[in-house]
């Protein structure tokens, strides 16, 4: 979107200190070469140091053979080329049969509890755009999963979904009867639904905001001259309010994908440092071959392997909803 | 929480509107609400109920109603886990995070706004793109960082408050300086050109002019840094030592290998989260208009 201003050439003042502001210049904008990149120049340094710097460390790592014993120097750790790779990709040998089986966790994970986040949000948002007695109160309650720390939620979700003394089992069994006997929901199959419920409890909130931020900018003659036209309530719904929130829920999709997707700490709060294999979401599983099996390398190669994976979905999904885009408008 | 947001602007179908909503609308609006209050506040209901619980309560079968209150487990987590500690430490580490990546972020955020230079989409976009990478990913090679500047340096950053904040503050940064962005460019530049012209300086113009236009979008950051600080628990737990523990991975402390004190685990979940919440909902009028200017558009 920024293409240079008619401004190349003349330097209005020397870049550097703030001090440099009073030196000669014309009404409109005024360039200062130096000074976005001193602007900048913090967040360069915090970027670099904390997230580029150890992404390359990262990549190096997936090629060596980085066990506990090199930890304390690790340049020193033998070179394994792709080997971790091999390991990784594998899906016979039982890494990588394992990794493949918490990658397919993860991703029908992630697609349910994206759609319910979005349907429950979508849902509440569109619902509440109206003024009714409550309205304030209820969108202050719906907002506390999101207030909430993480820990302290997911502990109590932990505590309720106790085998013996949780309110799950109590009301499915004790007081509804719908089960024979008392479930496990943080060990076994059920597990899964367990986390999802978490995660769809925690996660929803976010959506109903961006989407009632989203409502905020659909101009209401749109309504009124649709009301005219006689358009009921649900069509009004179905023929403006969700058409023209798709480029808001094209940005909040993609960031609940990758959120939830890469999301650690319901699992780890919920199951500890290993999680049952119906919920082995694949940040547990990467966490797990590095800090409880002492595997960096492997580790290492698992991430880069993610982290590709979420680059491709994530640039196909913009040229999609970006080309999706020009053709509503043309 | 009245909400200021409905008050100020204009409602869709107001009193003059041509057509009542129907009946069927009405209705599943009641259901619909009513499930989703329930399920939102249930856990909430659970935190409550059992921290006023006796702990033979909380150990057998679940009750809805405590058989005698009491609120021993609040006077017994001070002391079951040093918990006045692990909340001073995540005060630190999360308010020193939000003020910094705050402050970064603003100026960051001015300069591609307001400027145009070279390398500014590479900026901008890798910026972005951290936003989808895992965290896992930087938190074995940020461990090995951490301890190798030690060894070299002598600066303790892995297990020191010190390295927390520096990492907190990072992963709060990309979505800082793209929300503000956002927002600056909403702040008509006409007012900080008028300010330049009568002898601002460009930091002038923009703790004069262009921050306090843009005071919503701030607060929206300062309170996702903050809470994104407040609630991590994967980098809290590999790089903190005893003493510099954060209330993240000290809450893990109320299960012992004979015991889980449930009543006090929901005592103190409670006690650390009311003050996230409370300032949470107070701020979240700006959360909403923050988000319109800077998320949505």
């Amino acid at each position: 979107m920024t293409t240079t201003a008619p401004e190349a050439g003349t330097r209005a003042a020397p870049e550097g200190s703030p001090g440099a502001a009073r030196g000669p210049r014309r009404t409109g904008r005024i360039r200062r070469i130096g000074l976005p990149y001193l602007l900048l120049l913090p967040a360069l340094l915090l970027e670099l140091l904390v997230h580029l710097v150890p992404m390359v460390i990262g990549i190096a790592m997936s090629f060596k053979e980085l066990t506990q014993f090199y930890i304390r120097d690790w340049g020193t750790a033998p070179w394994s080329g792709l080997g971790n790779y091999k390991l990784s990709v594998d899906f016979d040998g039982p890494v990588g049969e394992a990794l493949l089986h918490s990658f397919l966790v993860t991703v029908s994970f992630t697609l349910l509890s994206v759609g319910l986040c979005w349907l429950i949000g979508t849902s509440a948002a569109v619902y509440m755009q109206d003024t009714f007695r409550g309205r304030g109160l209820l969108r202050a309650i719906f907002l506390v999963p999101y207030a909430l720390p993480v820990y302290a939620a997911v502990i109590t979700w932990a505590f309720m979904f106790q085998h013996d003394n949780g309110l799950v089992n109590h009301v499915l069994h004790d007081q509804l009867h719908l089960t024979d006997k008392p479930s496990f929901w943080l060990i076994g199959d059920n597990s899964f639904y367990a986390l999802l419920t978490v995660s769809v409890w925690k996660g929803w909130p976010f959506a109903f905001l961006i989407v009632m931020a989203g409502l905020q900018n659909i101009p209401r003659e749109l309504y009124e001259a649709a009301a005219l036209d006689g358009a009921g309530l649900w069509q009004q719904i179905r023929r403006i309010t969700l058409p023209s929130l798709r480029p808001v829920n094209q940005v909040l999709v993609l960031v609940l994908f990758l959120w939830t997707f890469n999301d650690f700490n319901t699992p780890y709060v919920l199951f500890g440092k290993s999680a049952p294999e119906a919920a082995d979401l694949i940040s547990i599983h990467i966490y797990q071959a590095s800090f409880v099996t002492w595997n960096f390398g492997t580790g290492s190669a698992m991430s880069v392997l993610l982290l590709l994976f979420l680059l491709i979905v994530t640039g196909a999904y913009l040229l999609v909803t970006s080309r999706g885009r020009k053709a509503a408008d043309a | 929480m009245p909400s200021t947001v409905a008050a100020s602007r204009p409602q869709h179908r107001t009193p003059t509107s041509p057509m009542a909503p129907p009946r069927s609308f009405l209705w599943s609006r009641r259901i619909f609400l009513t499930l989703l209050t329930g399920f939102v506040l249930l856990p909430v209901y659970v935190m409550v109920s059992s921290s006023l619980k006796p702990l033979q309560d909380v150990s057998g079968k679940f009750r809805w109603l405590p058989s005698g209150l009491t609120i021993r487990p609040y006077i017994d987590i001070w002391s079951t886990v040093p918990l006045a500690r692990y909340f001073m430490n995540s005060l630190v580490v999360a308010g020193t995070a939000t003020v910094c990546s705050v402050a970064i972020a603003v100026f960051a955020a001015y300069a591609v706004s307001r400027y145009s230079f070279r390398g500014k989409r590479v900026f901008t976009i890798t910026v972005l793109s951290t936003q989808m990478f895992p965290g896992i990913l930087f938190l074995l090679p940020l461990f090995l960082l951490y301890v190798n500047i030690g060894n070299a340096t002598g600066i303790a950053l892995f297990g020191s408050r010190g390295g927390l904040i520096l990492t907190y503050l990072t992963f709060s940064l990309p979505f800082s300086i793209w929300m503000l962005i956002g927002y600056f460019d909403s702040v008509p530049r006409d007012l900080d050109e008028a300010a330049l012209v009568d002898g601002c300086g460009p930091l002038g113009a923009l703790f004069r002019v262009v921050v306090p236009a843009a005071i919503p979008g701030i607060v929206a950051v300062a309170v996702y840094a903050f809470m994104a600080a407040w609630g991590e628990v994967l980098f809290a737990s590999v790089m903190t030592n005893d003493a510099t523990r954060t209330l993240a991975v000290g809450l893990q402390g109320y299960s012992t290998l004979n015991d889980v004190y449930w009543n006090q685990i929901m005592a103190a979940s409670l006690v650390v989260s009311v003050p996230v919440v409370a300032g949470f909902l107070l701020l979240q009028r700006y959360l909403v208009t923050g988000l319109t200017a800077g998320a949505v558009k």
